[in-house]
């Protein structure tokens, strides 16, 4: 456990290192993710290791929303203001690229014959 | 017995008070999802924020304050974002089998989220600040935060957005896709996880398994998509 947390915590520290000293526009952990998975290409047996602390924390990922999903109270105002524009927006993208995405899922993988096993 | 108020400031200055309110919250709002029989409107989390900024809202603590102990739980996000290696180096031979129609259906899936929305909230007079936090709200919620940092969006903002998209998509998937006439349960899946990320992916785990499992592939390569096209198609829009 204490060495897959500090394999996680040590992918996201290269990966916010990275994002500075590169000027990437990609969150640090964003970067983390792709690191982490280079060393399981390089070391296959990192990843059994890191996996049941990935799970657990995995498991539980809505909890760690919760904090941030508070600040609702701070932007009342804007959510009363300006709620016409973000529900529909909300909604209407949602349901479009649910749509798209599948439609296009489906059709190119009847054009290339791969079919659902 | 000392006054009610007084252990009350006592306790409110540490993380101590908050940390354990966030996690009650949490409990409370998954119970309430169980006890309706796991219905995607019924969101534990949009419960749990809804119970805290209540308690927050009636003891007048400042969201500040309660997020000196809600930090603990929030810093969790960064190190989640890395976990979500894990899924996706044991899904590797999937995605080597169906990458066609995963890169097809996540660049098309993820454009059209981000595009779409930016373009109707621009159009019915959103504001800049809540453009940038709208740009990435389906991508998951710790990418989402750390995109709509670094756009200058309010991560708090942003965070309620990609919940309101999770729980959306969770509702409207089945009856959509349903009326679509597809039954490919991967392109269904996948859909689904690249437009309303982990609320979306469990409510796919609820309706088939291959449906969950192509819903968490695309969850993950879109939060990764996400961060690179929220800022280009934020600047057409600003």
């Amino acid at each position: 456990m204490v060495h897959a947390l500090t394999a996680l915590l040590l992918a996201q520290l290269a990966g916010e290192a990275l994002a500075r000293a590169a000027g990437l526009p990609l969150p640090g952990p964003v970067l983390g993710l792709a690191i982490l998975i280079a060393a399981f290409a390089a070391f296959p047996r990192l990843a059994a290791a890191v996996q049941p602390a990935a799970q657990t924390i995995l498991a539980h990922l809505s909890l760690l929303f919760v904090p941030a999903a508070t600040g609702v109270v701070g932007h009342l105002d804007r959510l009363g203001a300006e709620a016409l524009p973000i529900l529909a927006a909300i909604l209407v993208s949602t349901v479009l690229a649910i749509a798209v995405g599948a439609l296009v899922f489906a059709a190119v993988a009847r054009a290339t014959g791969n079919r659902d096993a | 017995m000392r006054d009610f108020t007084e252990i009350w400031s006592y306790l409110a200055q540490t993380p101590l008070l908050w940390l354990t309110a966030t996690l009650a919250a949490y409990a409370l709002g998954d119970a309430a999802f169980h006890a309706v029989g796991r219905r995607p409107w019924a969101n534990p989390v949009a419960i749990a924020a809804g119970l805290l900024a209540v308690v927050l809202w009636a003891t007048a603590t400042p969201y500040d304050a309660f997020f000196e102990g809600a930090q603990f739980v929030h810093f969790l996000l960064g190190p989640a974002t890395v976990a979500l290696a894990v899924p996706l180096w044991q899904q590797r031979a999937t995605l080597r089998r169906v990458a066609l129609p995963m890169v097809a259906a996540l660049l098309a899936g993820s454009a059209t989220a981000v595009l779409s929305a930016l373009a109707l909230a621009a159009a019915l007079g959103a504001s800049p600040a809540t453009l940038a936090a709208l740009a990435p709200k389906s991508a998951t919620a710790p990418v989402a935060l750390g995109i709509a940092e670094r756009l200058g969006g309010s991560p708090t903002l942003t965070a309620v957005l990609v919940i309101l998209t999770g729980i959306t998509g969770a509702v409207v998937a089945t009856p959509l896709l349903n009326a679509l006439r597809l039954r490919d349960w991967r392109a269904r899946g996948f859909a689904v996880g690249c437009a309303a990320h982990g609320i979306g992916t469990a409510r796919a785990f609820q309706v088939h398994q291959t449906a969950g499992a192509f819903a968490g592939i695309g969850m993950a390569l879109n939060a990764v998509l996400t961060a690179l096209l929220a800022p280009l198609a934020l600047g057409l829009f600003r």
